[in-house]
């Protein structure tokens, strides 16, 4: 059974959404498609007439410096994300996810836009972009406009655009300045489907032994990509230690809500390792900001 | 609409139609015949597809052809380079062929083509950086440290220019020969490096259909419907069969024919795989949508899930013999009396999955009907005369009119012993009249064929004081799943080597082999002694905890020697080098560390150890307490050499002379991977003292050669090894009759040496021998049948196997004490072979036996819900990959067995045995939680510190 039956090659975000809101049957943006192709296949995802192919939208495929921001288009593959410069000194956090979604060949052509849309709660690009307090270029037939990144998502799986007009172009992330850091870190298990069992994001600026500011993205820690923003104040303005660890860590689990995933982990586990996890992921970020 | 494509590939310019839905892997195979881009899982899982696209490696499976629009393409095909009229190979291809990375050599063009997009990049990658690259690309064989070896070498002659660095580690045979016993290349190894080795799924015929199995999907019921006249009607499809249209035998089995080719109208579906209805059609998607249109309705009965349950009273029983397959028993001493005498007795219950054998490649069959009325069968089978036996029954035909043309594999390790697609294709072929191929996709794969059989095992030992066992008792249970395929067998396997390798004065096990609604389970490398050595291994280590007994000293004093007897009654005489494989690894071990088994703190560790590149956190929290703790474990394993238990073992081979002066060796034996080819090649070349280059190997066609019997029980060395090296020697002998008569001299005179034969002073080539032994009337062919030393079956006493091969592991271990998270450091691997025939490939299985055994403990579980499979895609199911792979060491032990060819046995399984127990030993003795069910789940672990540390 044929995958689809038209393949769509837009040169242009604006060819692109027209292609989309004039395609006649079920139609779909693919950018790597290394998870629609599989979904396709396997049931898992309805069957689509028409595909529209957004790795030939060069809009898309910009990664570089606007302003004082970095922009990443969405049909940028993994790879070029984990490996840019740009994207090294800017968001540490998001090369480190990037370095760890799927294999090497997959982050050929799996894009950071496509780890995004999926809008599974712990994708590891989208709880870095999280923390990077990412916006996001959304294009519709009346142009683009910028929304906070976790506004993209509904629920797990769950996308809040509107799939019959809108895409998502690109992301914009704040520049790194002195005193600020992230880091990414995640923890697997050997078995089964290769989905983090906890991962965790941390951007921090840091003035002297002082965290003057913290985001924290927990990924799965809730039905949409979790901010632990209870955790984010507990910390704001105090020095990390054994104390504030344990209240930061205490905000942290009252505001999560870490759920068990058959065969994966059950709650309780999660709820085990995060504190380990968290640590981990911000001392290395408090070491780079030095 | 259509639109064009234009893309090059390998320097070729194409411009084609583009194609609805089809992805790049399909362009590349099935439209421009570039075979060597291989399909193993068509899920982005295994990278055997990768090829590079504007430089960079990609799935092919997953990459919509359309989009290749404009881009450059590089394929396997294309690495070699044509100088003058020789191909010259990549110095990658040159690395994987001289550092023995080749085995099965499916996933090979995918680990060049990654490693070659990585030496583009990056001319001097570290190790952690080949690693990295091929993070996903999977080799089932776990030549994972040869694969590494490789990419270093050839990168290496890339930057100096120099030649391509051969292998220093693998030392020579103890046992001096002049051909076998020292390293050689196999010699299919360089088709399989430039993407021309051909499997069956790259072969077409003309007017060839596709064929698909309709499966049942539902673990128990009787089919009362079926309706397949809407499959029947959409255009395209050309044959849909049904149990009644099967002419001869409806069933096949390897030992007992209860397994339905085709499910009947009224007859019972055992599990989810059972086939109700095949459908042939023009293509493969026509097929697919015949298949699905199929209607059929079932009378659901009750499911049974586990060995255990199938055994109780007022269950559903699923054959009429009931569910069980077979009870059975192994009685030696007085157990009461051992107990009695024992100064500790315990016991403890053991559990282990099914797990399944994720060869790269798929099963895939081709029926070809031939004009005489004979039908050949194109396929990569471990066992082509039983296949031929199966078809020919299912088709109600006279054997002789079955040929079944053994294809390469990639990989078997036991699951391709079964029929999969043979009397299928068979069947559509000869209704249809046409050739019909039937592929497996990795989905297929994973439901249908047999695995390794899912086990519970308790263990009850008795020991003095001091150590010395003195009663062991066993219950198995062995879930055979919906057909019994090998299970007795295996199960026997398990259940007489329940008690480890070991000298023990009283013996009892009860093994139970049930038939469940699972799907079947069957032959899978170690043979059921996997999972009762991770049970006795575990036991041996709570033993030597128990009684304050150093674990390895424990395992000395009990080792098997030579004049013990076996729990089966067995004196063993010769070849038991179990007692050098304990004290070889106990030293290699104690230099890493003299106190292995002692938890070492890693020191200022992270709470996690980095998992991708350049993510190790500076320093951890609680410095100087860190989280990540190591060990080392222990193991010891036995497994037998060939069939056994009263089975005659057999095995043919011819040796050819040909007017050239070459040789050809021929056996329907199996070429797996495992290097058997080689063997066979290495054997005739030695007899004949002659080079390897001059004896070619035909294997696997029941039309040409004879019969090797099953490639399984770690056999073939031994029995295709001594056919091979008595036809060889028989045909020497016949020359020197030969010559002796013409010339006049005596036998003695007549020598035979470096590549020529020397008689009575002057040497004559191979090719002048030859003309001579035609001109006496001499046809210069032996075919010789050789059949094992006889063995008793069990429960008779006496010599149960002709054969045991010994192997002891220690396994290094880190655990993060947090999370549980497992890794494993470095595996020493000490294996009594009996003599290495082959240095080269046997590094190669011993490597690839800890990987096997690694994914074991550790990422393996073929998970099963009511019935229905849940790892039903390899992303569900996960093998290792280079990631999870630890410096191996290996050791070879060569106590030789007289019957032996040149003292060898076989080393296949028990290289892969005693790793799951080694590393679930080295975990407890890293954290103190006994690991008594694999996989090796690592929130258990967690639970267990956290529940200990904080009562």
């Amino acid at each position: 059974m044929n995958l689809w039956q038209e393949y769509k090659r837009p040169a242009s975000i604006s060819e692109a959404i027209q292609a989309l809101t004039s395609a006649t049957g079920s139609v779909m943006p693919i950018a790597g498609g290394t998870d629609l192709l599989l979904d396709l296949k396997q049931g898992r995802h309805a069957p689509v007439h028409t595909l529209i192919d957004l790795t030939f939208v060069t809009e898309m495929k910009a990664l570089e410096l606007r302003g004082d921001e970095l922009y990443i288009g969405a049909a940028v593959a993994v790879n070029r994300v984990a490996t840019d410069p740009l994207v090294g000194t800017h968001a540490q956090a998001l090369v480190e996810a990037a370095n760890l979604i799927a294999g090497p060949q997959v982050r050929n052509t799996a894009t950071i836009g496509g780890n995004v849309a999926h809008a599974l709660p712990a994708a590891d690009g989208t709880i870095a972009l999280t923390a990077l307090n990412a916006q996001a270029e959304v294009a519709s037939p009346t142009g683009t406009r910028r929304v906070p990144f976790t506004s993209l998502f509904a629920g797990p799986g769950k996308s809040s655009l509107n799939k019959s007009e809108e895409i998502i172009a690109g992301f914009y992330l704040p520049l790194t300045k002195k005193g600020q850091a992230s880091c990414f870190k995640r923890i697997m298990r050997p078995q089964g489907v290769a989905l983090p069992i906890l991962n965790c994001a941390v951007w921090l600026e840091r003035e002297g032994e002082i965290v003057k500011d913290i985001h924290i993205a927990v990924g799965p820690g809730g039905p949409i990509p979790f901010r632990a923003t209870e955790a984010e104040d507990t910390l704001r303005g105090q020095s990390f230690n054994e104390e504030t660890f344990a209240r930061t860590l205490e905000a942290l689990l009252g505001q999560a809500k870490f759920r068990t995933s058959a065969r994966r982990a059950s709650a309780d586990y999660r709820k085990h390792i995060v504190g380990g996890l968290f640590s981990d992921v911000f001392e290395a970020a408090w070491a780079r900001a030095e | 609409m259509n639109n064009q494509i234009s893309f090059t590939v390998n320097g070729t310019k194409h411009t084609l139609e583009s194609v609805a839905g089809e992805t790049l892997s399909t362009l590349l195979r099935q439209r421009l015949q570039l075979t060597g881009t291989k399909i193993g899982c068509e899920e982005a899982e295994c990278g055997a597809c990768t090829v590079l696209v504007d430089g960079e490696p990609m799935m092919s499976c997953v990459y919509p052809a359309e989009r290749a629009d404009g881009k450059t393409i590089v394929t396997i095909e294309g690495l070699a380079q044509r100088v003058h009229e020789e191909m010259k190979l990549h110095p990658l291809q040159e690395a994987f062929v001289e550092q023995g990375a080749v085995q099965c050599g499916f996933c090979i063009p995918g680990q060049i083509m990654t490693a070659y997009a990585l030496l583009k990049r990056n001319p001097n990658p570290t190790s952690e950086d080949v690693r990295f690259a091929l993070k996903d690309t999977l080799c089932r064989c776990g030549g994972y440290p040869s694969i590494e070896n490789a990419i270093l070498a050839a990168a290496q002659a890339l930057r100096t220019g120099e030649a391509v660095q051969k292998p220093t580690h693998i030392p020579d045979s103890i046992h001096e020969h002049k051909t076998v016993g020292h390293s050689h290349l196999r010699p299919e190894a360089v088709e399989k490096v430039t993407g021309k080795a051909i499997y069956t799924d790259d072969l077409t015929f003309d007017g060839m259909l596709f064929a698909k199995a309709r499966r049942a999907m539902i673990p128990h019921g009787f089919l009362t419907k079926l309706d397949v006249s809407k499959a029947k009607a959409l255009p395209g499809v050309v044959a849909v069969l049904t149990a009644e249209d099967i002419p001869g035998e409806h069933n096949h089995g390897l030992v007992i024919y209860d397994w339905p080719s085709i499910v009947g109208i009224g007859e019972r579906v055992r599990y989810v795989g059972d086939s109700i209805a095949i459908v042939a059609a023009e293509t493969q998607d026509i097929a697919d949508q015949a298949s699905a249109l199929i209607e059929a309705e079932f009378d659901l009965q009750p499911v049974i899930t586990n060995a255990v349950q199938a055994r109780q009273d007022g269950v559903p029983q699923i054959h009429e013999k009931g569910n069980l397959l077979k009870h059975i028993k192994v009685r030696k001493g007085d157990m009461e009396k051992g107990f009695a005498s024992a100064d500790v007795v315990f016991e403890h219950t053991f559990h282990t999955p099914a797990t399944d054998h994720a060869f790269i490649e798929p099963e895939c069959s081709i029926g070809v009907p031939l004009a005489d009325g004979r039908m050949e069968i194109y396929v990569g089978s471990q066992i082509p005369y039983q296949d031929k036996t199966q078809v020919a029954r299912a088709l109600g035909w006279n054997e002789d009119r079955v040929r079944i043309v053994g294809q390469l594999m990639g990989g078997g390790f036991g699951g391709k012993e079964d029929i999969m697609g043979q009397i299928h294709v068979a069947l559509l072929a000869n209704v249809t009249q046409r050739p019909v191929k039937l592929l497996f996709d990795r989905h297929e794969s994973l439901l249908v064929h047999p695995k390794r059989h899912a086990t519970q095992i308790r263990v009850k030992m008795g020991a003095m004081k001091n150590g010395r066992l003195v009663a062991v008792d066993t219950e198995l249970y062995g879930d055979t799943g919906a057909y019994a395929s090998l299970g007795e067998k295996v199960m026997t396997r398990a259940t007489t080597h329940a008690a480890g390798p070991y000298d023990v004065e009283n013996v009892r096990a009860d093994c139970y082999a049930m038939y469940t609604n699972n799907p079947p389970a069957g032959a899978f490398r170690g043979f059921g002694v996997t999972q009762s050595a991770f049970a006795v291994e575990s036991m041996m280590d709570m033993l030597a905890e128990k009684l304050g007994v150093d674990r390895i000293d424990l395992r000395r004093m009990n080792a098997l020697h030579v004049g013990s007897i076996t729990n089966t009654g067995q004196e063993l005489k010769e070849s038991v080098g179990l007692l050098e494989c304990i004290d070889r690894v106990d030293a290699e071990m104690r230099k890493h560390n003299s106190d292995p088994f002692t938890p070492v703190v890693v020191p200022s560790s992270p709470t996690l150890p980095p998992e991708g590149k350049g993510v190790s956190s500076p320093f951890g929290r609680g410095q100087g307490e860190g989280h990540l703790i190591r060990a080392w474990g222990f193991a010891s394993a036995y497994k037998n050499t060939g069939l056994g238990g009263g089975a005659p073992d057999k095995s043919g081979a011819d040796v050819e002379l040909y007017e050239d002066g070459t040789f050809q060796v021929r056996s329907s034996a199996a070429e797996l991977g495992q290097g058997l080819v080689t063997v066979m090649r290495l054997i005739v070349s030695e007899e004949m003292a002659v080079a390897p280059e001059k004896v070619r190997v035909l294997v696997m066609d029941t039309d040409l050669t004879p019969n090797g019997g099953p490639t399984t029980a770690s056999r073939q060395t031994f029995v295709t090894g001594n056919a091979s090296r008595y036809a060889a020697k028989t045909l020497r002998d016949e020359v020197t009759a030969t010559m002796a008569e013409k010339y006049d001299v005596k036998p003695e005179q007549i020598r035979f040496e470096d590549g020529v034969v020397h008689v009575n002073g002057h040497s004559m080539t191979w090719a002048e021998i030859y003309k001579e032994m035609k001109a006496a009337g001499q046809n210069p062919l032996v075919r010789y049948e050789y059949e094992a030393p006889k063995t008793k079956p069990l429960g008779e006493g006496g010599d149960m196997h002709f054969a045991f091969s010994f192997g002891v592991q220690a396994a290094e271990v880190e655990v993060n004490k947090l999370t549980g998270e497992v890794r494993v450091l470095k595996v020493i691997s000490a294996n009594d072979v009996g003599m290495a025939v082959n240095p080269l490939g046997l590094q190669g299985q011993i490597e690839g036996g800890v990987m096997m055994g690694l994914g074991n403990a550790l990422t393996e579980e073929f998970l099963v819900d009511n019935g229905n499979v849940v790892t039903d895609h390899l992303a569900r199911y996960r093998v290792p990959g280079i990631m999870l792979t630890p410096e191996i060491t290996s050791i070879v032990v060569e106590h030789p067995v007289a019957a032996g060819p040149y003292g060898a046995k076989g080393v296949g399984e028990v290289c892969s045995i005693p790793t799951t127990p080694a590393i679930t030993n080295a975990i407890y003795n890293a954290v103190g939680v006994r690991i008594d069910k694999t996989p090796v789940d690592q929130e258990l672990i967690a639970n267990e510190i956290w529940e200990r540390e904080n009562k």
